[in-house]
């Protein structure tokens, strides 16, 4: 259980970030995650009222701010076209309609939790975070990066020339994933992202042209299963590591080819 | 701190301490058909609308419901009663403790999709869980339901 003893809406983002330099504060997106867990909170900080829940696109780019929904994600056209379904897909199987209302993309991102979803999707694509203090930083390398307390503003998304899929083994809908796979397929490279390994996501690039460019059926095994050796899994209650190994030679192999395919190539 | 809300068309101030959940400011209002459940913000039971969109109250501060439109099955009455007398004369639920979560959750798919399929209706309600029915019954009620507003629309008569 968690007690809060003040609540403030922030008015600007210099106010939030002043707010949350103080340990016993916390910043909320969704706050799905913060109110299943412990202790006390001195203030809880909203950015509720900064306008930050919008997805805007333009030529080049979506610029996503990080109180955007997860279901806004789910059901924005752009999105939906750019990424071939992929983001929708990654989205629909998060617990439910309600839940993915109150859930916000910038929780769900600066949380960097393993089992996300999201950063899964967003990882293969040209995607990055931009904090308010510490600038524009690519996704794969955020994931990484210890917890400060900077604040996350908005995510980008620049559109290049390529096609995306999702796949995701669940034990039941809407439970956590035991494993989540997106794989990109540019004019360049082939990438896949793996989540729930159970550890963060990986980022994981062809560099060595396994899966070939057009994708072949022969190229997207090798590169699957090249996969499966690298990328590191481990055990939970929800599957053992040498499962999630299995699964990543499937989900890989599966969501390069469909992506391949979508990008007719 | 004072909040503004308007629960279900009424607008009401209050003060609330911070970490007040929205289910449990609407309970303390009377809207007792909102219930806990999960806990763990999975179930669906504790659904409202906040500005019409289905949420889950059990994990939203009720100070951040502060100046928006908070519905509860309290204010759906004339919406509701049709769905549920339907439901019941289908026999699609068994204990019923779901059901409330569940009517508002459908209420608000036949908003956002007059018309849905089998598969559209169940991931709209797959963050709504019944340990009794199998979901078998509710998906069936629902189907007829639809099936029966057509033929209504339509002027045909049973």
């Amino acid at each position: 259980m968690i007690t809060i003893r003040e609540y403030k809406k922030a008015a600007t983002l210099e106010e939030a970030w002043e707010l949350n330099q103080k340990r016993m504060n916390r910043v909320i997106g969704g706050m799905l995650w913060v109110k299943m867990t412990k202790g006390n909170v001195g203030t809880v900080i909203d950015l509720s009222g900064l306008g930050l829940d919008k997805i805007e696109e333009t030529e080049t780019e979506f610029r996503i701010g990080c109180m955007a929904t997860l279901r806004q994600l789910e059901e924005h056209p752009g999105l939906a076209a750019y990424s071939g379904g992929a983001v929708k897909e990654a989205m629909r199987h998060i617990v439910g309609v309600q839940f993915r209302n109150l859930a916000t993309v910038g929780g769900s991102v600066y949380g960097r939790f393993g089992f996300s979803d999201v950063i899964s999707v967003l990882m293969v694509m040209d995607a990055y975070v931009e904090m308010y203090k510490g600038g524009i930083i690519p996704l794969a390398e955020f994931v990484n990066m210890p917890y400060d307390r900077d604040i996350l503003v908005r995510i980008i998304i620049k559109k290049n020339k390529a096609s995306f899929s999702y796949q995701t083994v669940r034990i039941s809908k809407t439970d956590f994933p035991v494993l989540t796979c997106a794989a990109a397929v540019t004019d360049k490279d082939v990438r896949i992202a793996v989540g729930a390994r159970p550890g963060k996501a990986m980022l994981l690039i062809d560099r060595q042209q396994l899966a070939g460019l057009p994708v072949t059926a022969a190229g997207a095994q090798a590169f699957a299963e090249y996969a499966a050796q690298v990328i590191p899994t481990g055990n939970t209650n929800r599957g053992s590591a040498q499962y999630r190994t299995h699964l990543i030679k499937v989900l890989a192999q599966r969501t390069v080819l469909e992506a391949g395919g979508k990008a007719g190539c | 701190m004072l909040i503004n809300i308007v629960l279900n068309g009424k607008k009401i101030t209050r003060e609330i301490e911070p970490d007040l959940l929205l289910i449990d400011f609407v309970r303390k209002e009377g809207c007792f058909s909102v219930k806990r459940g999960c806990e763990t913000s999975n179930c669906g039971l504790c659904t409202v609308f906040l500005n019409d969109k289905p949420v889950l109250s059990c994990s939203l501060l009720a100070a951040r419901a502060d100046g928006q439109q908070v519905t509860t099955l309290e204010g759906l009455q004339e919406e509701a009663a049709e769905f549920g007398a339907f439901i019941a004369d289908q026999g699609a639920e068994q204990c019923g403790f779901c059901n409330p979560g569940f009517i508002m959750n459908a209420l608000a798919l036949f908003r956002e999709n007059p018309e849905p399929g089998e598969e559209e209706i169940k991931e709209y309600l797959a963050g709504n869980l019944c340990r009794c029915s199998g979901y078998e019954g509710q998906l069936r009620g629902i189907l007829n339901f639809l099936a029966w507003k057509k033929d209504k629309k339509r002027g045909v008569s049973l």
